[in-house]
């Protein structure tokens, strides 16, 4: 199994500043970062006028279902995912394997712009990425592994109360 | 598989509700919605066919509150319960903290939930996981129902390491929270003890 992913600020602001370059250099309009699990973990650009817990499950949900169909016909993955629609686009490529990187865009942009700017940032991601992992493998090592270490039946409780 | 996030302080967990076709686990959901804070809840998402079938997964982010300054967000699945989507079944439990099986207590059905729990044994296993150590509750649903088959019955045949077992009335709301909260305890006191 995968270790648990982990993040602490120093990485956090690390993605986001990548984030908000891509979105710059893309000429896109929202650009974000979830795990394949459908966990959002950053994004940048006009994140607030859409339900981004909703897109990063269903990114998720859309990638898994790809990645089945890629195991079906025999590929290891198909690493790019792209629907056009009307106005709006969606970019979604594979980083570093347990990342999936989105990027929204309009006519302001092109398929061949996002995809260049991709490639370069997804490179930076991967690096941060695996110094998550090594980090988290570390703190696992450690013995204050979690927050949650010293939590007390009453604060589990305390949750439930209503 | 949980995320901790130091940044956002919060922590996000995955719950998926397993079982046999319609057997109730998106009206689980949907009572968890409609009874949920709107602050707490986002969108019901249901990926369904036109007969409202569950075709790959239904998703309901849930916010339950803080424990120790971190904010706790569940987030529910269901999984298409029909045999001919077990494809997708496994890909929803990739990265699952804790599972709910939603049994169908109707006697026609019994046969149903044993395969059904047998398939998720598999499906875990397949994607790293052992039935017998994962957060895990189980839900007699539909005991309103004339042929539902005796609760004693059922726990001897469903239920396998003593696991917290739930009558439950998913339509009226009956034992839903109750599931919930049973699975969710689990998957808190397990990242303690990681």
């Amino acid at each position: 199994m995968d270790t648990n992913l982990v993040m602490y600020q120093e990485e956090f602001d690390r993605i986001t500043q990548v984030l908000n370059r891509l979105r710059v250099d893309a000429s896109a309009k929202i650009v974000f970062l979830v795990d394949k699990n459908g966990q959002q973990i950053a994004g940048a650009g006009e994140i607030d006028q859409v339900d981004t817990t909703s897109l990063a499950s269903l990114t998720a949900g859309n990638v898994a279902a790809t990645d089945g169909l890629a195991k079906l016909i025999g590929e290891k993955e198909f690493s790019i995912l792209f629907h056009e629609g009307r106005k709006d686009n969606i970019h979604i490529s594979i980083v570093g394997q347990r990342l999936i990187l989105v990027v929204i865009f309009d006519e302001r942009s092109s398929l061949g712009l996002v995809r260049l700017r991709v490639r370069k940032a997804s490179a930076e991601l991967e690096r941060i990425l695996q110094l998550m992992e090594s980090k988290a493998r570390e703190v696992g090592e450690s013995e204050q592994a979690s927050p949650f270490a010293e939590i007390t039946d009453e604060d589990i409780d305390a949750l439930f109360s209503e | 598989m949980s995320f901790i996030n130091y940044a956002a302080r919060e922590i996000n967990v995955k719950i998926v509700y397993y079982g046999p076709g319609l057997g109730g686990k998106t009206t689980n959901l949907q009572h968890i919605y409609e009874r949920s804070n709107p602050k707490q809840k986002g969108k019901l998402i249901s990926l369904a066919t036109e007969t409202d079938r569950t075709l790959f997964f239904d998703f309901l982010p849930l916010d339950l509150g803080s424990v120790r300054g971190f904010k706790t967000r569940f987030h529910l699945y269901t999984v298409p319960g029909q045999v001919f989507y077990d494809a997708s079944r496994k890909l929803i439990l990739k990265g699952v903290d804790g599972v709910v099986f939603v049994a169908d207590s109707q006697e026609v059905r019994m046969d149903a939930n044993v395969e059904s729990m047998r398939n998720l044994e598999v499906n875990l296993t397949e994607n790293g996981y052992d039935l017998k150590e994962i957060p895990y509750a189980l839900q007699l649903n539909k005991r309103d129902l004339p042929t539902a088959v005796p609760v004693e019955e059922m726990y001897r045949v469903l239920n396998f390491k003593g696991e917290p077992t739930f009558e439950a009335v998913a339509t009226e709301g009956r034992g839903v929270f109750e599931t919930l909260k049973a699975v969710a305890k689990q998957v808190l006191y397990e990242l303690r003890r990681r």
